[in-house]
């Protein structure tokens, strides 16, 4: 379905689904995508289990293993005057590090700490692993972060007004949208928002804008804003204060002593390295994120849609709302498996690692209720949301 | 005095100090700590979670079968007759069990044993005894309980242990011995038959070599019966076996029919301040044959709440007041998970009974299956 025949079922004040089945064959396919969801949950057992850990595990040696490639890179400056000291070797293991300790934060951010806090492991009841307790290598708090996550977003998936993930509250990606002249520069600020995207997430959970409109907002969120405030705090101290000052601590003797490099550069090599890991992991969950539901032929949904809607409904509206991108497995890992968005949004808290099987499954499924089932290339998927950013910019 | 009051002190600010570095190296990890990192190296280093490594197994019994198991360094000394709790992952599903540990505090090698039977259904025992092998990992809880022999008093035991309850009085006789000071003590144990019988061998040899320790092992079983027969415990029995019973202090540990059997006799004869009992509860409650409702009990508030087979338990909170935690409404955000404490609840969208303890329960799907306990 293109987006004209869209606008012609779909008009503004219709309060029915775009698709072209009855209120009992809607419930008929929610009961079919019942049936799936309790043979997956059924069939949760170790394999599962031995997956997360590994992940973890992975994640782990290769964050240690960036931290440690950064530091050695310092061994290698060509200020030393040993044999393998040279700004090539130094470039080299310099960025192997940053790339390696990047890897480890988008893994934490999206195969680990998306899906724990989804509550996607807590049927194994490790005390390690829960939902309540899992703090992410984020900026934002992650019981604020489940707050506009999982209650908001993945309840009211792409509904205009009631979900905050459309646009951020900073993007116009929807017709239904109102144009105003801020969005006129939509494409920096989206630019903008890729390199600081989980200070974006972060901020937009205290719905900043609010606070122009009515003092309360104000007073209401101190104690979330002490939060982000303690939690930002203690991931810049680590990044960009204590990684960088211990390796100037390290090279103090030597540099005193006439051998070693400057500590400036030590200092700053350290920490652009640090800068450029988060910025990486910023930009890669940004693509993959806004793959998710902003691409060509998403559905968006007003709230006269949504009214007394069946969880049956509920299914239909996630997966006219969501968007897969097609990719190897290690692209899927990568994405946290939100390359599969529409298995997780029918299903937000399976195990993440049985959607690449979910997928031919509801996808077959959807031909048969003749549901559009939105799956393509990452080109396709991020071309189409970067065109929709500038076209949208306009009216 | 001077001195006196220096030494506590000194060695409060070397641990204090400790404390301080492991939070600054903390900062480091955030946010993990440090020894998320170590632990990568070696699990038993790791001082966020307590884990032990299985260095030895072997079989006591046909089902049964002693662990002797490495803790890592958080561990502390015990005393005999306690137990630890463990985790064990069981197709995917971390469940924690309760276990005496066997073996001496006396013990110098660090090494510490429990000693677990393979019971009939017990899944999670079965795999213990069956599957475990050397060189896994366990998660492990601290040493607990009050089942211990009082440094203070002298007393006289009366064990009266039955199958695997052996344990606990296992590591008191083995202390009692290691710190050469064997007390009086008699000891009834109940075991199916000779070759059956979880440590026989090591208790007739503390028998035959300690006259303080009176040993009586009573057979239950005949040999190739699955059934317990004979030899249950009575009155006459006790009175035979250890006429002076009412001097003693009896600790007693071992299956759930031997035990009432006992407090029975005991409220009887008005003795029950000198019983001393071990008991592990299975943690599963009975599953209700029928869908019906039952009281709900909200811990954390104090609040009891009729509720039916078929209304969510988030609404029976509200209904009764309470504000608890939530979001979706239909079981996808759990964020109105809360922990099971006893009971039964029933999942409204699969029909699924939930009866482990320690269970999550979504609240906004999940509905009163009997009576119930929940950390609300
Ligand atoms: S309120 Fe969202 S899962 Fe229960």
């Amino acid at each position: 379905m293109n987006t004209d025949e869209f606008k012609k079922v779909n008009t503004k004040n219709s309060t029915r689904l775009p698709v072209d089945l009855s209120d009992p064959q809607i419930e008929e396919f929610g009961r079919e995508l019942d049936a799936i969801r309790e043979e997956v949950i059924d069939s949760r057992g170790a394999k599962d289990r031995k997956y997360i850990l590994t992940v973890i595990k992975t994640q782990r040696i290769l964050g240690l293993l960036g931290r440690i490639m950064i530091y050695a890179s310092i061994l290698l400056l060509p200020a030393w005057s040993h044999d393998l000291a040279s700004s090539t070797n130094f470039w080299i293991l310099i960025s192997l590090g940053t790339l390696s300790l990047a890897t480890a934060k988008i893994l934490e951010n999206m195969e680990i700490g998306h899906n724990i806090l989804h509550g996607q492991w807590d049927w194994m009841k490790d005390p390690d692993i829960q939902s309540s307790s899992w703090e992410w290598n984020h900026v934002c708090p992650s019981d604020q972060w489940i707050q506009s996550h999982n209650i908001k977003h993945h309840t009211w998936t792409n509904v205009i007004g009631k979900d905050p993930d459309i646009g951020y509250g900073l993007l116009r990606v929807s017709s239904r949208q109102k144009w105003r002249p801020f969005y006129l520069l939509q494409p920096l600020y989206a630019f903008l928002l890729a390199v600081l995207f989980e200070w974006g997430i972060a901020i937009q959970e205290l719905e900043l804008g609010k606070m122009f409109k009515r003092k309360s907002h104000a007073e209401k969120i101190r104690p979330l804003l002490q939060r982000t405030g303690t939690k930002m705090m203690k991931q810049i101290t680590k990044d960009y204060i204590l990684w960088p000052l211990l390796a100037v601590v390290m090279t103090l003797p030597f540099t005193f002593s006439g051998v070693g490099p400057s500590l400036f550069v030590v200092f700053f090599s350290v920490l652009i390295a640090n800068v450029l890991a988060n910025i990486f992991r910023n930009m890669w969950t940004y693509l993959i994120i806004f793959c998710g539901h902003f691409p060509k032929d998403v559905y968006h949904f007003t709230r006269a849609q949504v009214e007394n809607e069946t969880r049956a409904k509920w299914y239909v509206r996630q997966m006219l709302g969501s968007c897969n991108i097609r990719g190897g497995k290690l692209f899927h890992i990568m994405s946290g498996n939100l390359s599969h968005q529409i298995e997780h949004h029918l299903f937000p808290d399976i195990p993440s690692n049985r959607y690449p099987a979910l997928a031919p499954r509801v996808r077959a499924l959807a031909e048969r209720y003749k549901i559009p089932y939105n799956s393509a290339s990452l080109t396709r998927q991020f071309g189409t949301t970067l065109w929709k950013i500038f076209r949208y910019s306009f009216p | 005095m001077s001195d006196k009051k220096h030494s506590p002190s000194s060695t409060k600010s070397k641990s204090s100090f400790l404390a301080k570095f492991s939070a600054f190296t903390d900062k480091f990890a955030y946010p993990l700590r440090a020894s998320h990192y170590v632990e990568l190296l070696n699990p038993l280093w790791a001082g966020h979670a307590l884990k032990a490594k299985v260095v030895k197994v072997w079989d006591e019994t046909k089902d049964a079968r002693t662990l002797t198991l490495k803790p890592g360094f958080n561990w502390r000394n015990y005393r005999a007759g306690q137990h630890i709790r463990i985790g064990v992952a069981l197709d995917g599903v971390q469940y924690t069990r309760t276990y005496t540990i066997s073996s001496p505090p006396e013990r110098n090698d660090g090494l510490f044993t429990i000693t677990v039977k393979a019971i009939a259904d017990g899944r999670i025992s079965h795999h213990l005894v069956r599957k475990i092998k050397v060189g896994s990992f366990l998660a492990i809880g601290l040493p607990q309980g009050d089942f211990y022999l009082p440094d203070s008093r002298p007393v006289k035991p009366l064990f009266i242990t039955a199958g695997s309850g052996i344990t606990p009085a296992m590591s008191m006789l083995e202390s009692m011995l290691a710190k050469d000071r064997m007390r009086d003590t008699v000891h009834i144990h109940y075991a199916p038959h000779e070759f059956d019988a979880i440590f026989g061998e090591r208790l007739k040899k503390i028998a035959s070599e300690h006259s303080l320790y009176d040993l009586n092992q009573v057979f239950t079983h005949e040999y190739g019966e699955h059934k317990q027969t004979k030899g249950y415990f009575h009155a006459e029995q006790l009175e035979k076996l250890c006429p002076d019973w009412r001097e003693r202090e009896t600790y007693a540990c071992g299956p759930q029919p031997l035990i009432e059997a006992m407090e029975k006799h005991y409220t009887l004869e008005n003795m029950t301040r000198y019983l001393h009992i071990e008991r592990f509860s299975a943690q599963l409650a009975v599953i209700p044959k029928e869908a019906v409702g039952g009281t709900v009990s909200f811990s954390k508030s104090g609040i009891d709440a009729l509720a039916d087979a078929s209304t969510a338990l988030l609404r029976v909170a509200e209904d009764a007041g309470m504000n608890p935690p939530h979001g979706c409404r239909m079981g996808i955000c759990h964020s109105c998970s809360t922990t099971l404490l006893s009971g039964c609840v029933r999942d409204l969208r699969t029909g699924k009974l939930i009866n482990d303890v320690g269970s999550k329960v979504q609240t906004c799907v999940c509905a009163a299956a009997g009576d119930c306990e929940l950390d609300l």
